[in-house]
């Protein structure tokens, strides 16, 4: 097994952990850090495919694409966190539970 | 003197209009309402140009792909600019009226959706996508919860959640489909991409994350509270525009990326998904409780519609392909008017409880016109745009022999005309007293009429839409 094939079966790995993390967890902050491990997994196979053994060197597009992603994915955490106390600020509940409501 | 080119023009009027609404707070409407006016003036600009000069293409900056990244316009992509220029500024008038003047911040995040929705509609990239819809679900989730009421703040939260977990599965198709053909440029790949393992793996993933984006039935429970619990403008942008960006995705991969192994196999499965929602939809917009909740559903069950064109196009047929264009734009216009006329009935009444409602016909004569007109339009009756476009499905499915898909359209209908007519006997109940709770008078009734009769105008001017699309769509 080469290092490239390696790393990239962890991240499909990470990327099943977090989609079953963010399915299964009702509460808010479980969601949130589980969709941070799913995005992990998908850097880790970005990261994974840049290397080209052959050429001894790394293509700088998927880490560029990486970056992208970890900006996105920092707002975004920050964005849902934020949602999140002011959920739990105005309606006392920090979970979101199926109870038909919303 | 060389005409300059107009295409990166719909991405940067919004996004510097944005800037300066949000620069300019006390402005901040005037500043959104200039931008509305000059990216009008830049998507008709743009739409002569690819008229006179075909396609075009734009790289950034002069440094052309791959290394750079590649802006088109074609006839889909300007037709859907102009969907979003047109929605987006008659529901602005809505939104003008009906938002407190203190809620300044609303005006650069609308700007901002449109900014990512030109953005999406003009890429020539896959990643670039990718940065697009984070830009969209960002800032729509944001105008969601603008009105930060408990049932908002849930609804948005899991708006925003949704949203990031199908553009995390989108991000890695692209990501696989990098791995496999080295190029993120959507014309390039597609004319490498061959029918390989990764291939597959890369089209489920992408095809399962703008299926949840696009609320496919049964990935759909986020849509209704979503949108009905949203400031009502805002639910018009919603189920007007944003659903229909994953869905052009869609369409361009679909259609343009992958190898015909692929799309058989996945044309089948979307195509009884979208059967599944037309009923489910339908089923749950007859039995809601509140009128921006039947809207909701309606939206579940007109998407629906739109992936039918997936088995009824399978071997390229372009009358299937017009249709759902058609489809896309009829319903963003009808549903959008459906919106604010429920906010206008929401401000009046205080309260969208159909069971609580009724004598709305005196107090509301233009919106009952509204809705009458859009609620045409979304049953499919002629002559609206519904019309053409379901006529249009029902002609490519009878041509193929697919009666299966016919039965579907045909009660999808019914189903439809049952759903909005539950809405339009609201205006011939006589008696109820209107209660107190809301302001009692009717504000702003005439954007929902201009949208509602611009949905039945398209039905007049289909074939000359259908004509653009067929001039600019490159081979």
């Amino acid at each position: 097994m080469t290092a490239g094939l390696f790393h990239a079966l962890v991240g499909a790995a990470l990327f099943g952990i977090g989609l079953h993390g963010f399915v299964v967890y009702p509460h808010v902050v479980r969601k949130v850090l589980a969709l941070n491990v799913l995005g992990s997994g998908i850097f880790l196979i970005a990261i994974a495919s840049a290397w080209d053994p052959e050429g001894g060197a790394t293509d700088p597009v998927p880490q560029a694409m990486v970056l992208t992603g970890l900006v996105v994915a920092v707002s975004a955490t920050a964005f849902a966190l934020a949602l999140a106390c002011r959920m739990a600020e105005t309606t006392g509940r920090t979970a979101l539970e199926d109870d038909g409501t919303a | 003197m060389e005409r300059p080119d107009l295409t990166p023009w719909p991405i940067v009027i919004p996004l510097f209009g944005a800037l300066f609404a949000f620069l300019l707070p006390k402005r901040a409407s005037i500043v959104a309402l200039v931008t509305q006016l000059a990216l009008a003036v830049g998507v008709a600009g743009l739409a002569g140009q690819i008229l006179r000069s075909g396609p075009t293409r734009h790289s950034i900056g002069g440094w052309g792909a791959p290394l750079g990244i590649d802006l088109r316009a074609d006839g889909l992509s300007v037709a859907m600019l102009a969907m979003t220029a047109l929605v987006a500024s008659i529901s602005f008038f809505h939104a003008r009226a009906s938002f407190s003047p203190r809620r300044r911040s609303v005006w650069p995040l609308w700007l901002l959706l449109i900014t990512g929705l030109n953005a999406l509609y003009l890429s020539g990239d896959i990643f670039n996508i990718y940065v697009s819809f984070e830009i969209i679900g960002l800032a729509a989730v944001a105008l969601a919860v603008s009105v930060p009421k408990g049932a908002a703040l849930r609804a948005g939260l899991r708006y925003l959640f949704v949203g990031l977990l199908g553009s995390f599965a989108y991000l890695l198709g692209v990501v696989l489909l990098y791995s496999g053909f080295g190029t993120l440029e959507l014309a390039s790949l597609a004319a490498t991409v061959t029918q390989a393992p990764v291939v597959w793996v890369s089209a489920s993933v992408v095809t399962a994350g703008l299926c949840l984006k696009t609320a496919l039935v049964p990935l759909h429970s986020w849509l209704p509270t979503a949108h009905a619990e949203a400031p009502a403008p805002v639910s018009a942008l919603l189920s007007a525009l944003v659903i229909k960006a994953s869905y052009y995705v869609l369409l361009r991969f679909h259609f343009e990326l992958w190898p015909p192994a692929v799309r058989e196999a996945s044309a089948t499965l979307l195509g009884g998904l979208g059967a599944a929602a037309v009923l489910w939809g339908s089923w749950c917009a007859l039995r809601a409780a509140r009128i921006k909740m039947l809207i909701a559903y309606s939206t579940v069950a007109q998407v629906g519609y739109l992936f039918l064109v997936f088995p009824l196009a399978a071997d390229g047929e372009r009358t299937a392909w017009g249709a759902a264009v058609i489809l896309v734009l009829a319903h963003a216009l009808s549903k959008s008017a459906m919106f604010l006329a429920a906010g206008t009935i929401l401000d009046a009444r205080g309260h969208d409880r159909i069971a609580e409602l009724g004598g709305l016909g005196r107090q509301f004569p233009v919106t009952a016109f509204a809705i009458g007109l859009a609620g045409v339009s979304l049953m499919g009756l002629p002559p609206s745009g519904g019309f053409m476009a379901k006529w249009m499905l029902l002609q490519a499915s009878l041509s193929r022999g697919a009666w299966g898909w016919t039965v579907i359209l045909a009660v999808g209908g019914l189903l439809a005309a049952g759903y909005v007519f539950r809405i339009v006997s609201l205006f011939f109940q006589g008696g109820e007293t209107p209660n107190t709770e809301g302001t009692g008078t009717p504000r702003c009734q005439w954007p929902a009429m201009l949208l509602a009769t611009l949905a039945i105008g398209l039905g007049f001017l289909g074939t000359l839409v259908l004509r653009f699309l067929e001039i600019a769509v490159p081979a």
